[in-house]
């Protein structure tokens, strides 16, 4: 197998998440993911991309707030894709990233049960926007139909934007030049970006200096996740 | 032929074919041999015309009650489509999936179906090769409880596609853009499977119909005569075509033991292969392939009483059968228990924490009433009742006992499907499935197609396999060895 050219990595730092909710917005403004009414949500369909996981620690009165924001988590050794019979979810080996192929989704929604993280989200309907909404999709970005299954992307759409412009100017990717949205709003800037493959890319960086506090989530299932936690300490939130 | 019997000329030497053979002179063991003939089909001998009779009698008077049932159910048929139109064109909302749990009761129907599917096959191939005797007259009754349980089967995953019109894109078919499907999915490895044990099974069933249909072809005229002289494909009962018919039944019948084993071991690794915690257990391939027959039993034990009463079958299907398969089920009761008890220790003695709140929910939580029904219906009930003959032979409380059975494994399926799903190792994705109406109507049509076309089969084409029953009476007969009477089979 090729050897991995970019291996796009997020890294999250649980001290400085507060839980805000920003980048849950970010992401659904910028990958056209549909906005579910209460009804729905009720019913178990929300969808988000990304979302922050909220649990309580400790017992009145000494509870505090921990919060995990989870998104896909690009696994190296993806549960996801081996179930899918269409190949609509794959692995790009030299980018180390998890593909969904919308148009050749059937819906059998395998990858979904099979799915530790549950972070991959069925369209059971076809998407409603608001006219204001539809008037701000992303254009780079396809809306999904009903009966198609849809997860985070690390903003693919970015990636290749930031890559054809440096083909374009006839520079290399520089750290930094990819950000996605989630990264890009996160207000305490939790979220880092970045290719590990390169050793003085921030990613790099901050797995170096805070290796006491990195985790990865469920590692134990084997599935090298691309996404790494920065423990958090206590709050008071 | 009959063997030269020592107390009397035989009756081929008197120059009497085999079924006027008349009872023997000596008092007593004439009262036995007519016992023996009460008690077992292939000694009640009588003439072949008498037996087709037998069949084709209920076959063409349809009774009021036949044509009202028949309404009701294309009724339900007709609502299963509906319901299935309905859900396509607004999209698997209108089902009560949602995100933890997206598997619901389209894949237990999927599961139970292709269970019950399984014993058809295994009584009438298993049954063969081992040379049990009474498998003759309900082979093929369960062979059709087979073929159209697995028709609906291969129906469920479609019904629980997202997108059902591109179903073909799971088929390796040639096209223009070289894109096949992955064979790395357990899905694909189980449409692979199923259809090969559907056509398999279909054939099977066919192969074994020929002479009664050309039966059929010569007992009819019209219209009919053209419709069953199609199927009978020119059969006039040769020697060479009938071994040529034994030949073919003797390699499908060997060629369909494995693959009826290989195809619900694989439905198992749908859920196997998963790293879903309930579902990711190496005990799953032969339990569910014990579990398949252990419901698929219980079905034809259904579908054989309620022939036997509605069609007046009772000079076939006599205590002996009921006896045989309520053996067979309860001998797959107690290895279904041995299973599920393996099933459930591995998790409960690891303890992890995702295991041990399932544990917690079956055991006194909120799935509480299913696992306890569950484990009543598939343990308890057959354990406390099948040791008793008195309760085999009685068919009223068998058909109890079956229904129950059945429920039992459907449940299961449900434990299996929904109510684990809906746990995993993030508490935050838990979630609750609750049945929509839709799935309901669904659910029901398809029990209701799978109703309408056994009954439709059944006035059509002979349920009894008439010919099997003619060669296993003509093959056995009784011998006196000093006072008692020996039943004996000759070599065919």
């Amino acid at each position: 197998m090729a050897l991995p050219v970019h291996k796009w990595t997020m890294v999250i730092d649980l001290d400085k998440c507060t839980g805000c909710g920003a980048c849950v917005v970010a992401c659904h403004a910028e990958n056209n993911v549909p906005v579910q009414t209460e009804r729905e949500i009720t019913r178990l369909r929300a969808m988000h991309w990304i979302r922050i996981e909220r649990y309580w620690m400790g017992a009145y009165p000494d509870v505090q707030a921990r919060f995990l924001p989870v998104q896909c988590q690009q696994c190296g050794n993806a549960p996801c894709e081996p179930v899918c019979p269409v190949y609509a979810t794959n692995h790009s080996p030299t980018e180390n990233l998890n593909l969904q192929t919308y148009n050749r989704c059937v819906g059998t929604r395998y990858c979904q049960n099979n799915d530790p993280y549950k972070v991959r989200f069925f369209n059971f309907f076809d998407p409603a926007f608001e006219d204001s909404f539809t008037n701000q999709l992303n254009p780079d970005v396809t809306v999904r139909t009903a009966g198609v299954m849809e997860k985070c992307t690390f903003c693919v759409q970015r990636i290749r934007r930031a890559e054809e412009d440096a083909l374009a100017q006839g520079a290399a990717l520089k750290d930094g030049d990819v950000i996605p949205a989630c990264v890009q709003t996160c207000p305490p800037g939790a979220l880092a970006f970045g290719d590990l493959n390169d050793p003085n890319s921030q990613v790099a960086a901050l797995l170096k200096e805070q290796d006491q506090r990195t985790f990865r989530l469920l590692e134990n299932l084997g599935t090298d996740p691309a996404i790494y936690y920065l423990k958090g300490g206590p709050s008071h939130a | 032929m009959p063997e030269e019997n020592a107390s009397r000329p035989s009756p081929t030497e008197r120059g009497l074919p085999y079924w006027e053979q008349p009872l023997p002179e000596d008092k007593e063991l004439a009262a036995q041999e007519s016992e023996a003939r009460e008690d077992n089909l292939l000694l009640d001998v009588r003439s072949p015309a008498d037996i087709n009779r037998y069949m084709m009698d209920p076959m063409r008077r349809q009774s009021t009650r036949f044509w009202v049932l028949s309404v009701i159910l294309a009724g339900g048929v007709f609502m299963w489509l509906t319901a299935w139109v309905y859900q396509m064109i607004n999209g698997l909302g209108v089902t009560g999936l949602g995100r933890p749990v997206m598997w619901a009761v389209y894949i237990v129907n999927f599961v139970y179906f292709i269970g019950i599917g399984h014993a058809g096959t295994f009584i009438s191939a298993a049954l063969r090769v081992l040379k049990f005797e009474w498998r003759r007259p309900i082979s093929r009754a369960a062979e059709i409880v087979t073929v159209f349980a697995l028709s609906m089967a291969a129906v469920y995953p479609l019904i629980h596609l997202g997108r059902v019109w591109k179903f073909y894109w799971l088929l390796p078919y040639p096209n223009e853009r070289q894109l096949w499907p992955s064979y790395h999915s357990p899905l694909v490895w189980d449409l692979t499977a199923i259809l090969t044990y559907f056509s398999c099974s279909i054939l099977f069933a066919y192969v074994s119909l020929i002479p009664d249909i050309a039966m059929m072809r010569d007992h009819t005229t019209g219209r009919w005569q053209a419709f069953y002289r199609i199927f009978a494909l020119g059969w006039r009962g040769s020697e060479k075509e009938w071994a040529n018919h034994e030949t073919t039944q003797n390699v499908f019948s060997y060629g369909i033991i494995p693959v009826m084993f290989s195809v619900h071991t694989i439905v198992s690794w749908d859920f196997a292969m998963a790293l879903q915690p309930g579902w990711h257990s190496t005990v799953f391939g032969p339990y569910f392939v014990v579990g398949a027959l252990f419901s698929g039993s219980g079905a034809v034990i259904i579908a054989l009483i309620l022939l036997r009463s509605t069609m007046n079958l009772k000079y076939f299907l006599r205590s002996e059968h009921f006896n045989g398969m309520a053996m067979f089920m309860l001998i797959l009761s107690l290895t279904w228990d041995y299973f599920y008890f393996n099933d459930y220790l591995a998790p409960w003695f690891g303890g992890a924490p995702v295991d041990r709140t399932l544990n917690i929910l079956f055991e006194r939580g909120a799935y509480a009433p299913f696992w306890y029904t569950m484990i009543i219906c598939n343990t308890l009930v057959p354990a406390l009742t099948l040791w008793s003959k008195k309760i085999r032979t009685n068919l009223t409380a068998l058909f109890l006992v079956a229904l129950l059975v059945n429920i039992g494994m459907y449940l299961e399926r449900v434990i299996i499907v929904p109510l684990t799903l809906a746990r995993n190792e993030l508490p935050f994705s838990w979630g609750v499935y609750t049945l929509q109406a839709p799935e309901t109507m669904i659910t029901i049509g398809t029990f209701c197609f799978l109703f309408l076309a056994y009954i439709i089969f059944t006035r059509v084409f002979p349920i009894i396999p008439l010919w099997e029953v003619h060669e296993g009476q003509a093959l056995h007969s009784l011998r006196k060895v000093g006072r008692y009477l020996l039943h004996l089979k000759s070599a065919e």
